[in-house]
């Protein structure tokens, strides 16, 4: 076996080191603006499902701006912040501020000439975060569409939270009760909502964890618009 | 060694190929890379592009090892070995992300865990660091596709019993589910992956007697 001097060894792990990290970086900035668009054409097909509209990568952006009206961030004391944009806010930095301090995004869409309200939604799954858009009628209240996407959550399982079939159980519930009281809509153990509530949905059986961490971030989230939703029911 | 050149598909070469297909499969034979088996077998379409993925990083890091392996001195070659692979499963992650990002979403943290397969080191310390780029090319090719043909197998009998489905399509009727049939909640856990490879295993020897350990 060839033996190597100290000096060789620095020299070649330097070099292999410097090549490496050379090359990863030009991969990751050569490639940052198709991963960036991606996530924006992602972002905009979400939205989309939330609304019950089917679009797929290509047509997205043309669906986007053909449905949805008009954006704004709201504060949780329930005015309109002027000058920002909707769509950039980072749903996970607002979640870890204190609830006083979000600033809140609210997407308008116009579908069959209603009105819906798409709010942001983001929680904790059992493996890593999860989020989705909730859209509302314009009582408010009844829910229109929902979608849910997740890291990585277990596939057959928690995973099922991003299926049409777990999205479609909260079509038509309602997140206020007949008082007006915020109620959220509750997502219990598999199998064991009452089907005539307005505010319950069955959970997945053997995901409890990912659906107790749906059920907590509709809670945490919509709550947190109440204020605003108060503002213009006026 | 001699000089007269070697035919590139010789049958030394197919060999490579074709040998961890069967009696020197990676994960049967060897039984290396049991952890990223049981990890992505659930469903089928995942556990393909994750063969796929662990194919290019596989031999594409043979390839490069193979051509530096005389200037790697020896005491740091794991570390070396190490970097080949975490650089090329950052670029394929990376690669995922830009252009099928609908399947990199669907992998998410499974790609980067490819970095831990043992395969991948095995097959660069035992081939790669003492062998010619084109033999660890193939050898990079066959073992992979090894590995890939164990994870299409678990992962149809698991999405199968565990889902209904095959490859995302339902394939158990619902008048079954009516009759009370139910999908098996334990063929999507880690466990019964195990079971399933033992089975494999299992049938293998059966068929093959020369794979089993004579003490």
């Amino acid at each position: 076996m060839k033996s190597f001097s100290n000096t060789y060894i620095f020299i070649f792990s330097s070099v292999m080191v410097i090549a490496v990290a050379a090359l990863l970086s030009i991969a990751a900035i050569t490639l940052q603006p198709f991963q960036k668009r991606n996530v924006e054409i992602n972002k905009k097909q979400n939205i989309l499902t939330s609304i019950n509209i089917e679009s797929t990568a290509k047509n997205a952006e043309e669906l986007y701006t053909k449905f949805i009206t008009e954006s704004y961030v709201v504060s949780t004391n329930g005015s309109v912040i002027e000058g920002a944009d909707a769509f950039t806010i980072d749903m996970k930095k607002e979640i870890s501020k204190p609830i006083a301090e979000r600033n809140l995004p609210i997407f308008v869409s116009n579908v069959n000439n209603t009105k819906q309200y798409v709010i942001p939604v983001y929680g904790k799954g059992l493996w890593g975060p999860i989020w989705g858009y909730v859209s509302l009628n314009d009582d408010l209240s009844t829910i229109y569409g929902a979608n849910f996407a997740h890291k990585g959550e277990t596939p057959g399982l928690g995973a099922e939270i991003d299926t049409k079939a777990f999205q479609a159980k909260f079509i038509g519930k309602q997140i206020f009760d007949e008082s007006g009281t915020f109620v959220s809509v509750r997502v219990l153990k598999g199998g064991t909502a009452n089907p005539e509530s307005n505010h319950e949905v069955d959970g997945i059986s053997g995901g409890t964890i990912t659906s107790v961490g749906v059920d907590e971030m509709l809670k945490d989230c919509l709550s947190s618009y109440e204020p605003y939703f108060k503002n213009i029911k006026k | 060694m001699s000089s007269e050149k070697e035919p590139l598909f010789s049958s030394k070469n197919i060999k490579l190929l074709t040998e961890p297909l069967g009696n020197s499969n990676p994960i049967t034979v060897q039984v290396l890379g049991i952890c990223s088996a049981l990890a992505v077998t659930v469903k089928m379409k995942p556990a393909f592009v994750m063969a796929i993925s662990v194919m290019v990083v596989l031999a594409v890091s043979n390839v490069v090892i193979s051509f530096i392996r005389n200037s790697i001195p020896p005491r740091i070659r794991i570390i070396v070995q190490l970097v080949v692979i975490a650089a090329m499963v950052i670029l394929v992650d990376q690669i995922l992300k830009a252009f099928v990002y609908d399947i990199s979403k669907q992998l998410s943290v499974f790609v980067g865990l490819i970095i831990t397969n043992c395969i991948l080191m095995g097959r660069l310390e035992a081939f790669a660091m003492g062998n010619k780029p084109w033999a660890s090319f193939l050898d990079g090719i066959g073992n992979a596709a090894g590995y890939s043909i164990i994870l299409i197998i678990i992962s149809f009998f698991r999405e199968l019993l565990g889902s209904g489905t095959i490859w995302d399509y339902k394939v158990v009727p619902d008048s079954f589910y009516q009759f009370g049939y139910q999908n098996n909640g334990l063929m999507i856990l880690p466990p019964m992956a195990l079971i399933v490879v033992g089975i494999i295993i299992w049938v293998q020897r059966a068929r093959n007697k020369k794979l089993i350990e004579t003490k």
